[in-house]
């Protein structure tokens, strides 16, 4: 179990770690947050070069209404889950390290 | 529009809503004897049902009443309300609830002196925990006030005291905080009156299909008689059929028929009659007719829509992460997995919420377009199954939503005074029960003159200031106290500085009576009205240098409590923290 004492004693294996998962996972947020704001500035910018997305109409509700009341929560849904399932696997993996003899 | 019958049926509806949510309360807090056992003893809350407690204490009159009022009036740019404030909760989830869990800290301040160690800096995220919680507090109290008012005819100033009363009566009688479940039972309560008034109209909408976009100007079925009580300005488009009784654009006027399209000014105590198949004049700056209200890109009245919207995105996308009452929850998971797990859940659960206020929003157009004059349209969820649904039934439903509207503002209003009660007890007075009692009388009260003399009525509106506040203030100091190992107490206590007096002053100026519309270009109306668009980069960037100026003063355990906030639990880091220690 040396890893693991390396990490609650802070030596520089132990922080290493530490700062490699920092990394990976504030990496994960910031791309995922990118996905999301670019769709948001795709709905906004679209609105304005092409109006003919507003004028059409999708099973009887404007487009626009349905990107934005609609159909974006369900992408909200997914970047989340879809962070919850990779920030777990990063923390299991770290947890496989640290138990894991070297 | 209102017989007897149903004021007494609303009345009821109103008190049962009042007294349950009292009662509950009484009851939850009989469960919890201290914030010390409440906090401790609920870390083993599941995230099911945290996620719905956290969405029963979140969904506010600005939700239930607010969101419907602006999409009535603002159309396909009033949608991105709603979006963000369920978007703040993936904010939450991706930058704060599993590290802020695994900190084992149970409220903000309490976090900062974790991370920092620096008693000033816990003495300044109090102050804005503070303030965030008092602005929250008054849309709450004026959307009591706004309820009351247009179901009851009491004059405006009773709802605003009636909240007050009986929220300051609950948290200083009822103990500390209501348990889980109760609050899991208020999101389902909020859901159910909503959803059934908003399905029925969507039964009736999809039976006669009537036109929603089109040239026109909404239209009203029957012969319409409209009070006005502030002085509006309104844009018409059909003069046709409208009349005005009072003062018309300064002048005294009795039974003038409007000539020709254009503005006009109404006086308070004004009454303009719409004959039978009129088209409704609107405020002016909203979109009058169909074609410019579905399109995007109008924004919400003023200047530089683009602009408008950005900084509703930047607030609400942001806000979530910074609201003290539902940072507060997530202390109550099990561990920062399970944290994760409930802000995912609260994503779930609000995208199925926010349906409803947005099909009431559509359908206000149709069945109670006369609320566009007065600007009024956050009324349009209590008025309108009346106005669509003829006899009992539109009553019942009538009855039912105005309980639900109670019930979010006595909820969301309770968990505020709890937060603000909770912050200035332990850190200003000493944490004794009876400072707690003293501390929530205070904060209780705070907010009311200000609901009483804030101008604006457009409850979302005001809702996203607030989310503005906490968006530049503790934002900014949980995202970058989280993930970067630079920040000092003194680059904190500059951000938090900088982005509060930014955002804050720039709410006030917005809530006592905003700016002229037509001063340097609208610029800095807009600016007022929407300050998260700079008033958050600021926050971010002098936290950031100032913190970088005094580097020296990054604390030596800096990697230690890292650990302890990033890496899972089974690894043996976290420690947790009580009240007290």
């Amino acid at each position: 179990m040396r890893t693991r004492v390396e990490v609650e004693e802070q030596t520089e294996v132990g922080d290493a770690l530490v700062r490699g998962l920092v990394r990976a996972q504030l990496g994960l947020a910031l791309r995922l947050a990118t996905v999301v704001m670019s769709a948001v500035l795709v709905i906004l910018a679209s609105g304005r070069l092409f109006p003919v997305l507003i004028t059409t109409a999708v099973f009887g509700i404007r487009l626009n209404w349905l990107l934005l009341a609609v159909l974006s929560y369900p992408l909200l849904y997914v970047v989340g889950r879809l962070y919850v399932r990779l920030a777990e696997q990063g923390e299991r993996d770290i947890v496989r390290v640290v138990d894991e003899e070297p | 529009m209102t017989g007897a019958s149903s004021v007494a049926l609303t009345a009821a509806a109103l008190l049962a809503a009042a007294v349950a949510t009292v009662a509950l309360g009484v009851y939850g807090g009989r469960l919890s004897r201290t914030t010390s056992d409440f906090l401790v003893a609920s870390r083993t809350v599941g995230s099911r049902w945290n996620a719905a407690a956290i969405s029963g204490e979140y969904l506010s009159a600005a939700s239930f009443l607010g969101v419907a009022g602006l999409v009535a009036k603002y159309g396909a740019d009033a949608l991105w309300y709603p979006i963000g404030f369920t978007a703040g909760y993936l904010g939450l989830l991706m930058f704060v609830a599993a590290p802020l869990r695994r900190s084992g800290a149970y409220t903000v301040p309490d976090f900062t002196e974790f991370r920092l160690a620096s008693p000033r800096l816990r003495t300044a995220t109090m102050l804005f925990v503070v303030v965030i919680c008092v602005l929250y507090l008054v849309p709450q109290y004026q959307g009591a006030g706004l309820t009351l008012n247009i179901l009851l005819g009491l004059p405006f100033w009773i709802g605003p005291v009636a909240v007050a009363a009986i929220v300051i009566a609950n948290v200083v009688g009822g103990g500390m905080r209501s348990v889980t479940f109760v609050q899991a039972f208020q999101y389902w309560l909020k859901l159910t009156a909503i959803a059934i008034p908003a399905l029925t109209l969507l039964a009736l909408f999809v039976a006669d299909r009537p036109p929603l976009g089109g040239p026109l100007p909404p239209r009203v079925d029957e012969h319409t008689t409209v009070a006005i009580q502030t002085d509006v300005v309104v844009q018409v488009d059909v003069p046709d059929g409208v009349t005005v009784s009072g003062t018309l654009d300064g002048r005294p006027v009795q039974d003038t028929r409007i000539t020709s399209a254009g503005e006009y000014t109404l006086g308070a105590g004004t009454t303009v009659t719409l004959a039978a198949g009129a088209a409704t004049p609107v405020v002016a700056g909203a979109p009058s007719t169909g074609d410019e209200w579905i399109g995007s890109g109008g924004g919400l009245g003023g200047a530089h829509p683009l602009y408008q919207v950005l900084s509703i995105i930047v607030a609400t996308f942001l806000g979530t992460m910074g609201l003290p009452h539902v940072l507060v929850r997530f202390y109550t998971n099990p561990d920062g997995r399970a944290a994760r797990r409930t802000a995912l859940a609260v994503i779930a659960l609000l995208s199925v919420f926010y349906a409803f206020p947005t099909l009431m929003g559509v359908f206000a157009r149709l069945y109670v377009p006369q609320l566009l004059i007065t600007g009024t349209a956050d009324a349009a969820v209590l008025l309108m199954p009346q106005a669509a649904i003829a006899g009992l039934p539109g009553q019942l439903l009538a009855a039912l939503a105005a309980a639900g509207a109670i019930a979010a503002f006595l909820a969301t209003s309770s968990g505020l005074l709890v937060s603000v009660a909770g912050a200035l007890a332990t850190d200003v007075l000493r944490g004794r029960v009876r400072d707690f009692r003293t501390a929530a009388l205070i904060g209780g009260a705070l907010p009311l003159p200000l609901a009483l003399a804030a101008s604006t009525l457009e409850l979302s509106r005001n809702v996203g200031l607030v989310f503005a506040v906490a968006a530049s203030t503790l934002c900014p100091l949980l995202v970058l106290g989280i993930w970067w190992r630079g920040l000092t107490a003194a680059g904190a206590v500059c951000g938090l500085l900088a982005g509060g007096i930014a955002s804050g002053a720039a709410a006030a100026l917005t809530l006592v009576g905003g700016l002229d519309d037509t001063l340097l270009g609208g610029w800095p109306a807009v600016l007022a009205g929407y300050p998260a668009m700079f008033s958050v980069p600021l926050a971010f960037v002098v936290m950031i240098v100032a913190s970088r100026i005094t580097r020296a003063a990054i604390p030596a355990d800096t990697s230690r409590v890292f650990a302890r906030m990033h890496l899972p639990e089974r690894l043996g880091m976290s420690v947790e923290r009580v009240p007290g220690d």
